[in-house]
């Protein structure tokens, strides 16, 4: 059994190996020299290193490219002009505005597919990993996918709305996402006007963003989505309608008053589940896998978890700072026990080895291939990772995937040779005093297994290392680092 | 009036409990490893009680909107010319199927007249759901989930819950090879809460690519994936599962690349959709495991210049089902095999100004099989009406909900329970004999 206790591990016993787990957790994971540059700083200043990430530059980072304009509402005249179509004219208009919204539509896929791109790529470049990390957190519990919104700009919006509250305020989140494009569109608040609710987001609200399954009855969803009326968008943005708001009396949860969207917020915020099922999400993210329901030791660790946050007023900082120091967090059942997402296992790989620039579409289509592409969680309900992100399919992608990375060979290319990796890795050992088959093993194993691997397995690694003619070259180590992220070690971290 | 790609589903997620057997670290294909390695005489699974024989579903995904109008032509009907002055199937050409009725195939379906002739196809006119949803991906999903409020699909397809219903129902026990789709990505319908499919686009590429690289990598791949759990890991642990699945991807991987290497007896026409079912019946005939296959055929989204496009569609179609079944026929597994054809919707009954048509409702939906009930005319149900004042904004109403056929192959073919799978006890339609 774990260890329940969120008290901090003793300052002295942060060492190499903690920081490394430190590092793969509320990050990605990192080069030996980033690992040990963590190590140095000790476990307070480590975590205030990745967590007050505000002070570091990221001026460098690419931009998103976009157009803001590319999907477009019809206007009113035009509107007007096809009546109800039943004229020549308004025929052969509706013909030419059917022809552009198509070509539109397509332009508008190909600029998803760019921003998905950017944003796979800022995760492997930024120097802030865990505003990236909570980034992704937030896209798979506020989930809305493109496939429904059908507006690229508003999906980058949300991406935008996601990290500037990432490491911020929770209930502030919540009230940003009442009034996001891009939510309002997926879950159909358009519709939501008094008289004619529309109860989809009212739900979600409460069942997939604050409180969770069986806290609250059918009653306050139709109460709530009564508050919700008239939140909407126009073109590009929030707009509040005021017409269709519904004004009148409502009761939510046991609260009596003349509710709108963040006033019902507010009574969310304000019950004891939802610091529980937030902390759930935060546990699930950083800490371990939860299978249908959190275990007992899973239990305890998050409740005092919830009790950090609503002590802090949803503030996330204090939460994520006494997860990362705590005893439990550095338990020996909880380091090297948790599946790799694909965005782990992709970002993790390109940043642990600092692989060089691949097609960052191949990479697209590998994340799509194993379950997560960005901007398209299956549903409201995000991603449900865990064991569900490994079966015998994904897996053979997870290999390939990380053999592209370093090596630049796509799965199928049968003309691929060695000139066109691109890629030097003894960097990685260039700290090393000693280059032994053995102690190259042992850095290489520890940087991208932990010291969860078994020590039959690195004898292995070692036998076959030895094995090479030439000894420790360029050719010797990519093979080592193919086989060592093609271990079945090595999609758990 | 909206158009999206070609559907490419993104599947996933699953609550990942394992496929492991009853001893956790002996992975299912080691149990069987006498027939894994050597061709099986009989059926390699046992046959389950009350199934007779080893019986597998094939479903075929006709992506894009397949336009049921032009594909069951109800020639004898005045609104069907009227509303397709430019894409309208001459009478003189169209297979006649029901001359009561006014109905017959697409002139490229030869292939399929002639299944339906020898009783081995149905199709089933009409089929949708209420309040239908003209988006490809919406469409797809709620077809995909059998769930038509997308509300308690939640990322779980009807095939995966089906399997994993088999899989409580043989305590546990189910292969990592049951459900085997072709394509990129794994279509939402298998996905399973707890059974996961196999995808590959390309068996070839279903494997470790870093092998080729140099034969002393490939063996140290393989032996260190072929482990299985080592070291004193704790078979219940995330690492055990890990390693059995790896385990069970190497064996999965060797088997399915050795079985669709091998040529078929019978010839396949040109074509991916044949080429995908020619993949099948070699896995059919080298006795896998498996319980449902899923291929699919694209560019059924005809919004311009459909009627050269969508005859090739329909062509291809036809004749890689009929070769599919030659090919089942000879190997003797005819008898074992359904097939279910859908699409995500039909196609406005009004062709649009550039010859081709719009997104739409309701639509034919095929089965194929020995078991597949034999009608005389080969259709089943009726079209639905043509005139302008009943249809639904320019498309038709359904008359058949797509769950009750579910519903039919999974009571009378898959013998599950219908409610475990779909969430609520759908009649089945008498479409397969029982």
């Amino acid at each position: 059994m774990a260890t329940t206790s969120l008290k901090p591990i003793p300052a002295a016993s942060f060492d190499e190996n903690k920081a490394r787990h430190l590092l793969s957790r509320a990050g990605f994971g990192g080069p030996p020299r980033q690992v040990a540059f963590l190590a140095g700083l000790g476990l307070k200043k480590a975590v205030d290193f990745l967590v007050d990430y505000e002070s570091i530059d990221i001026s460098a980072l690419p931009k998103p490219q976009y157009d803001s304009e590319i999907v477009r509402p019809l206007r009113g005249d035009v509107m007007k002009m096809l009546g109800d179509g039943k004229s020549g004219d308004a025929k052969a208009i509706r013909e030419k505005l059917r022809m552009e919204f198509l070509q539109r539509q397509a332009e508008d896929r190909l600029q998803m597919a760019g921003i998905e791109q950017w944003w796979l790529t800022r995760m492997i470049a930024t120097p802030r990993p865990l505003e990236e990390k909570l980034v992704l957190l937030w896209h798979g519990h506020f989930a809305s996918n493109n496939r429904t919104v059908d507006d690229s700009f508003l999906m980058l919006q949300q991406n935008v709305l996601f990290r500037k509250h990432a490491n911020g305020n929770f209930g502030e989140l919540v009230m940003g996402v009442i009034r996001d494009p891009a939510i309002l569109k997926f879950l159909n608040n358009n519709s939501n006007r008094k008289g004619h609710p529309n109860e989809n987001l009212a739900r979600e609200l409460m069942e997939l963003f604050t409180l969770g399954v069986g806290a609250y009855g059918e009653n306050d969803i139709k109460q709530g989505a009564r508050a919700l009326t008239g939140y909407g968008v126009e073109d590009n943005d929030f707009a509040f309608h005021r017409n269709a708001h519904d004004e009148g009396q409502k009761e939510i949860l046991g609260r009596k008053g003349l509710f709108d969207g963040e006033d019902f917020v507010r009574i969310l915020l304000g019950r004891p589940q939802c610091p529980l099922f937030i902390s759930y999400k935060l546990y699930r993210h950083f800490v371990g896998d939860i299978d249908e329901k959190p275990t007992d030791t899973q239990e305890a660790v998050i409740r005092a978890m919830a009790k950090v946050l609503s002590d802090n007023r949803y503030e996330l900082k204090p939460v994520l700072k006494t997860l990362f120091m705590s005893e439990h967090f550095y338990d020996p059942q909880i380091v090297g026990g948790m599946v790799k997402s694909p965005a782990q296992l992709l970002v993790g790989t390109a940043r642990m080895l600092n692989t060089p620039a691949r097609n960052s579409g191949t990479l697209a289509a590998a994340m799509s291939m194993m379950g997560q592409q960005l901007f398209e969680p299956p549903s409201v309900a995000g991603w449900d990772g865990g064991r569900g992100w490994i079966n015998t399919s994904t897996l053979f992608v997870r290999q390939n995937m990380a053999t592209y990375l370093i090596t630049g060979k796509v799965p199928g290319d049968q003309n691929w040779s060695q000139d066109t990796v691109g890629y030097d890795p003894l960097f990685l050992l260039a700290d090393l005093a000693d280059r032994s088959p053995g102690s190259t093993v042992n850095l290489l194993s520890n940087l991208l297994l932990g010291e969860h691997a078994a020590a039959g397995r690195r004898e292995e690694l070692t036998k076959y290392l030895a094995a090479r003619r030439g000894g420790i070259t360029q050719g010797s180590v990519l093979a080592m680092l193919m086989l060592v992220t093609a271990m079945p070690e090595y999609q758990l971290c | 009036m909206t158009d999206k790609p070609a559907f490419t589903r993104r599947e996933f997620i699953g609550n990942g409990a394992m496929i492991v057997s009853t001893m956790a670290t002996v992975p299912l294909f080691l149990e069987r490893s006498a027939w894994a390695l050597t061709p099986a005489t009989g059926s390699a699974v046992k046959d389950r009680p009350g199934v007779p024989g080893e019986r597998i579903l094939v479903v075929v995904q006709m992506t894009g909107g397949n336009d049921g109008i032009n594909t069951v032509v109800p020639f004898g009907w005045r609104e069907y010319y009227k509303a397709r002055p430019g894409i309208g199937i001459a009478e003189k050409d169209v297979l006649k199927l029901d001359s009561n009725a006014g109905l017959g195939l697409n002139p490229e379906m030869g292939d399929l007249k002639a299944m339906m002739d020898a009783g081995l196809a149905l199709g089933v006119l009409g089929v949708g759901y209420p309040n239908p949803n003209r988006s490809h991906f919406s469409s797809m999903d709620i077809w995909h989930t059998a769930d038509p409020t997308g509300r308690s699909g939640k990322g779980f397809g009807w095939i995966g819950r089906t399997l994993d219903e088999m899989r409580s129902q043989s305590k546990g026990k189910i292969d990592a090879t049951a459900c085997v789709c072709v394509g990129n990505e794994s279509p939402l319908a298998a996905n399973g809460r707890q059974v996961k499919p196999v995808t590959f686009q390309d068996a070839n590429l279903f494997r470790w690519s870093g092998g080729d690289l140099h034969a002393s990598l490939a063996k140290e791949y393989e032996a260190i994936n072929r482990a299985g759990v080592v070291g004193d890991v704790d078979p219940n642990s995330p690492m055990a599962f890990v390693m059995r699945t790896a385990l069970d991807a190497q064996i999965a991987s060797q088997k399915i690349r050795a079985a669709v290497n091998k040529e078929p007896v019978t010839k396949f026409g040109e074509g991916k959709l044949a080429s995908q079912l020619r993949m099948v019946a070699a896995m059919i005939r080298a006795e896998l495991p498996t319980r449902v296959y899923y291929v699919s055929l694209g560019g059924f989204d005809t919004h311009a210049g459909q009627p050269n496009t969508h005859a090739r569609n329909l062509r291809e179609f036809s004749s890689a089902i009929r070769s599919f079944y030659a090919e089942l026929k000879a190997i003797g597994a005819q008898s074992r095999v359904l097939t279910l054809a859908f699409s995500e919707f039909g196609r406005r009954v009004e062709q649009n100004a550039s010859n081709g048509t719009d997104h739409g409702t309701a639509g034919p939906l095929f089965l194929f099989g020995e078991k597949v009930r034999a009608t005389k005319t080969g259709l089943l149900g009726e079209q639905p009406s043509l005139a302008a004042d009943r249809l639904d904004q320019g498309d038709l109403i359904y008359n058949t909900d797509f769950r009750s056929i579910y519903a039919a192959v999974l009571q009378d073919w898959m013998k599950v329970d219908v409610k475990e799978v779909l969430g609520a006890p759908f009649r089945a339609a008498s479409v397969i004999k029982t």
